[in-house]
């Protein structure tokens, strides 16, 4: 990264840590999360926060992260796809998506997730109509919705810690 | 780097796999032992050619088990069903097993996906992987038991000897089991033993996906590498005047810029890269390009020309298309009851959620590693050579989880492109599409328009029925080799082989010319052909004055498939039910290559003239299932994609570009617009095996516009169209 005046250092917690970025101001969230910090969890998809790939949260909401300044976050709050480990809701969502067997391609799932838990953070029993609303900004191609409907319903419906969820994780 | 960012098959050169190794393939002759590999090497694991051994089977002697698997997992769920014909017979659970996807080694045949063909072609041939490997393993242990055969049985990674209770695991036997002969016909298990297949076992990808550890193309890195974005005209046939990348030079993070190839079969298209060190930065850079094309006369091109010329071509005779049956001629000339309609469907892009990407490493040697998402190894060793001018010896793919494919990624422009720019700069260099590239870069599958004629008799029976399609051919955009003189089978794919019996029929084929490139796309041509078919199949039951259901039976009095299908779905969507006032149901089959499957959709009319889809009831025919909640899911996603196809937005030209650029114009189905989806598998086992990413989809666009007529009395023979303007 080569140095120059309109380069800036920002500060904000990502995934409950502190971090520090040297970029261009108009650097979207998205390609600060995935090529400066690496973490890949979060998706590009299309680059105007029409498909949903790259939610993350910004303060507790989902959001796009493709459409996000990072001078937009700094001293905010925000949480990727790779936040919700230990995450009590997080981890609650991601057992219902296996429970139901939600991806095929997978590469929506990490936005729909997000996009999930700010839905169930906000609102611990969605109904249809709420996840319509909720969830309507998230494409996904291979054509899950049906089964992330039940994913939701079936997170909501979770009362117990996903203990599961750690065993099922193996074989990564 | 962290582990994580480590393409798949790397693991191997830093397990220190270095020890013993059995490696077992398919092949009926030679000695394993002759495959026992050597481990790391790279490529690690190639067997001695000449033996025929076919690695997709190591066994360390740790008991570690890792299964090759030559079939990209692009959402169908290959990831898990293909290591799933191994396992089985190799008596091991697929949780302990390490999947490694192929790197087109040229001792794994079908390292490809597509075709709904997966686990049609490997079904047999895998089992029996799994079965020779275990009948070697057992073989070991009796001799070193010193025991009869018939005492030594595999279960969960072992050999039991169940006299004395004494047990060895695999990895205790690997090296006496691999220098025993491979035996040529190990027996298979009986289905009633099966503990994976045919049951609906959670997929070995999903906790990966929902977790964002899945990797894909898109997240790999390699130390010093650089990122690019490149202009492409979206006029195709333009050729590169010059440019002039002064502003972009000046963008932070902007490294350079050269010229870039991409090449499709016989298309050679020109761009401009602009590498840098972060994406962003290239794509600044890019938008600061200033490029002049010469477009020679491309950009008079438009959608709405096209198709007038393609309604023109409906009047040519065409070429005739084999298995015509009767004299369709002489019996519309006497028939009393005729009809005639001309089907239209729109040009479609693939859109797979990942955009297209490639991190190519070109190293010094010629070597050339590439992290891809593609639809199989052998797509790249089959294209590549010929666009880098290297051998494939020299090429090694390392294929990722596939942000979908839908046919788009059988294709491997973007990794040659990205390949030489690799060369040009010296670099690794990432190269990532924008979604606008995606849209409007094509390949698209073809429109095709069918020109139909039929006729029904005074009683209400089928008496004759031609379908003639005009339209481009996929290979005559991506061969020189197309021959215009026969009729392109897969433009009229599935057309002539209904079961259907109709007395008098006509196909033909039309071709019409164009300069875009055109591509397989899921369910290739069947996607719009059964759209005409099926319509107008409905259309001639209607002037017979029969029920769509009753009519279409009527043409199947021999036992098929077709009509076991047919048969059963009037009892899964209650058919015969009444429906309330204002709602329609349409029903729809299609048999082709992939396989077979029908739809049955149910549709409301709304106050405002509108139409809702409220349900789809889809049965797909297959003989054996590997996975039946895999099958479901496909289902599931073929309807998705069906309805997507039949009222979105199809991709249209306008000035010599797509007018369509992203998800805002190139509309996908949202939750909110997802109907209830009902899939049935029928599956009465037996040999028979049957394609399952594919046959959901034909039938989604004729029941849809089926019902539609039924609930309004409107007949939609254009696609796509606009639900809310019925």
């Amino acid at each position: 990264m080569s140095n120059s005046i309109s380069m800036a250092s920002y500060s904000f917690t990502l995934n409950n840590k502190p971090v520090q970025i040297d970029a261009e101001p108009d650097m979207p969230l998205l390609w600060v999360i995935r090529d400066l910090v690496g973490l890949k969890g979060t998706k590009f998809g299309c680059g105007i926060a029409q498909c949903g790939a790259c939610t993350v949260h910004f303060a507790g909401t989902a959001v796009r992260s493709c459409g996000i300044p990072v001078s937009a976050v700094a001293g905010q709050k925000i949480t990727t796809i790779e936040g919700l480990a230990g995450n009590h809701l997080g981890e609650t969502v991601q057992q219902a998506w296996i429970e139901e067997q939600v991806p095929q391609c997978g590469y929506c799932q990490s936005g729909q997730i997000m996009s999930a838990t700010a839905l169930l953070h906000h609102n611990p029993k969605p109904t249809d109509a709420d996840i319509d609303i909720a969830m309507q900004g998230n494409i996904c191609r291979c054509g899950c919705y049906d089964r992330i409907r039940k994913a939701i319903h079936r997170a909501a419906a979770i009362q117990a810690p996903p203990a599961t969820l750690q065993k099922s994780l193996i074989h990564a | 780097m962290p582990d994580d960012k480590i393409a798949r098959r790397e693991f191997l050169r830093h397990t220190g796999l270095s020890s013993l190794a059995l490696v077992l393939g398919v092949a009926n002759t030679g000695k394993a032992g002759a495959a026992i590999a050597k481990l790391p090497g790279h490529p690690p694991m190639e067997g001695p050619a000449s033996y025929g051994i076919t690695p997709y089977i190591i066994i360390e002697p740790s008991g570690k088990i890792t299964i090759i698997n030559p079939r990209s997992e692009m959402g169908q769920g290959t990831y898990q069903s293909i290591p799933a014909l191994i396992a089985e017979e190799l008596e091991i659970a697929l949780q302990d097993v390490t999947i490694l996807n192929s790197w087109g080694q040229k001792n794994i045949p079908d390292q490809a996906v597509g075709g709904s063909d997966s686990i049609k072609s490997s079904y047999m041939q895998l089992r029996k992987v799994g079965a020779a490997a275990r009948e070697m393993l057992r073989t070991a242990a009796s001799r070193q038991w010193n025991a009869p055969m018939e005492e030594c049985t595999a279960a969960n990674g072992a050999i039991h000897h169940h006299p004395t209770g004494k047990k060895l695991g695999y990895g205790e036997l690997v090296a006496l089991a691999s220098t025993l002969d491979v035996p040529a016909n190990p027996p298979l298990k009986e289905a009633k033993d099966f503990k994976i297949l045919g049951r609906s076992m959670p997929r070995l990808d999903i906790p990966l996906k929902v977790t964002g550890r899945a990797v894909y193309g898109i997240d790999m890195e390699l130390p010093g590498m650089v990122y690019a974005s490149v202009e492409r005209c979206p006029v195709f046939g333009s050729r590169l005047i010059s440019y002039d990348d002064t502003a972009t030079l000046k963008v932070k993070g902007v490294i350079r810029t050269v010229k870039a190839e991409r090449v499709i079969g016989k298309n050679h298209y020109e761009g401009v890269a602009v590498i840098a060190d972060n994406y962003w930065a290239a794509l600044k850079g890019r938008k600061a390009l200033q490029v002049q094309w010469d477009h020679q006369g491309f950009d008079k091109f438009s959608s709405t020309e096209y198709e007038q010329h393609l309604r023109d071509l409906a009047n040519a005779d065409g070429l005739p298309v084999e298995d015509s049956q009767g004299d369709f001629d002489a019996a519309m000339a006497s028939a009393q009851h005729k009809l005639e309609a001309l089907y239209e469907t729109p040009l479609v892009a693939h859109a797979p959620m990942e955009p297209m990407n490639c991190l190519a490493h070109w190293q010094e040697n010629d070597k050339v590693d590439l992290w891809t998402s593609v639809q199989g190894a052998d797509i790249i060793m089959g294209e590549l050579p010929t666009t880098l001018g290297i051998p494939r010896e020299n090429i090694t793919p390392h294929i990722s989880f596939l942000g979908g494919g839908f046919g788009r990624r059988l294709l491997v422009d973007f990794a040659g492109e990205a390949a030489l720019l690799s060369k040009a700069t010296g670099k690794p260099v990432k190269v990532i599409w924008t979604r606008e590239d995606d849209i409007q870069s094509g390949p698209f599958r073809p429109m095709t328009f069918s020109a139909m004629k039929g006729a029904v008799t005074a009683d209400g029976k089928i008496l004759a029925m031609q379908h003639k399609v005009i339209s481009p051919s996929i290979e005559a955009t991506q061969s020189e080799k197309f021959d215009k003189t026969k009729p392109d089978g897969t433009m009229t794919e599935g057309i002539s082989t209904q079961q259907y019996e109709i007395p008098n029929t006509k196909y033909a084929y039309v071709f019409a010319d164009i300069h875009i490139p055109l591509q397989y796309w899921r369910s290739v041509t069947s996607s719009t052909l059964a759209f005409a078919h099926e319509c107008f199949i409905d259309e001639l039951a209607a002037a017979a004055g029969k029920d769509p259901l009753d009519f279409r039976l009527q043409m199947l009095t021999e036992d098929s498939d077709a009509k076991r299908v047919l048969t059963k779905l009037r009892t899964l969507a209650h058919w015969d039910k009444p429906l309330p006032k204002g709602w329609g149901r349409g029903i729809a089959q299609y048999e082709f290559f992939a396989g077979l499957a029908a739809n049955v959709i149910t549709v409301s009319t709304k106050k405002d003239g509108g139409i809702k889809v409220e349900k789809v009831v889809s049965i797909i025919d297959l003989g054996t299932v590997v996975n039946p909640d895999t099958v479901k899911a496909q289902v599931e996603g073929a309807i998705v994609m069906g309805l997507i196809a039949a009222t979105k937005d199809g991709i249209r030209f306008e000035n010599g570009r797509s007018v369509q650029s992203n998800f805002h114009n190139y509309r996908m189905l949202r939750i909110n617009e997802m109907p209830a989806v009902e899939v049935h598998i029928l599956a009465e086992g037996g040999p028979k095996i049957k394609g399952v990413g594919e046959p959901g989809l034909p039938p989604v666009a004729p029941a849809l516009a089926n019902a539609v007529f039924a609930a309004t009395g409107k007949r939609i023979r254009r696609l796509p169209f606009d639900l809310t303007k019925v």
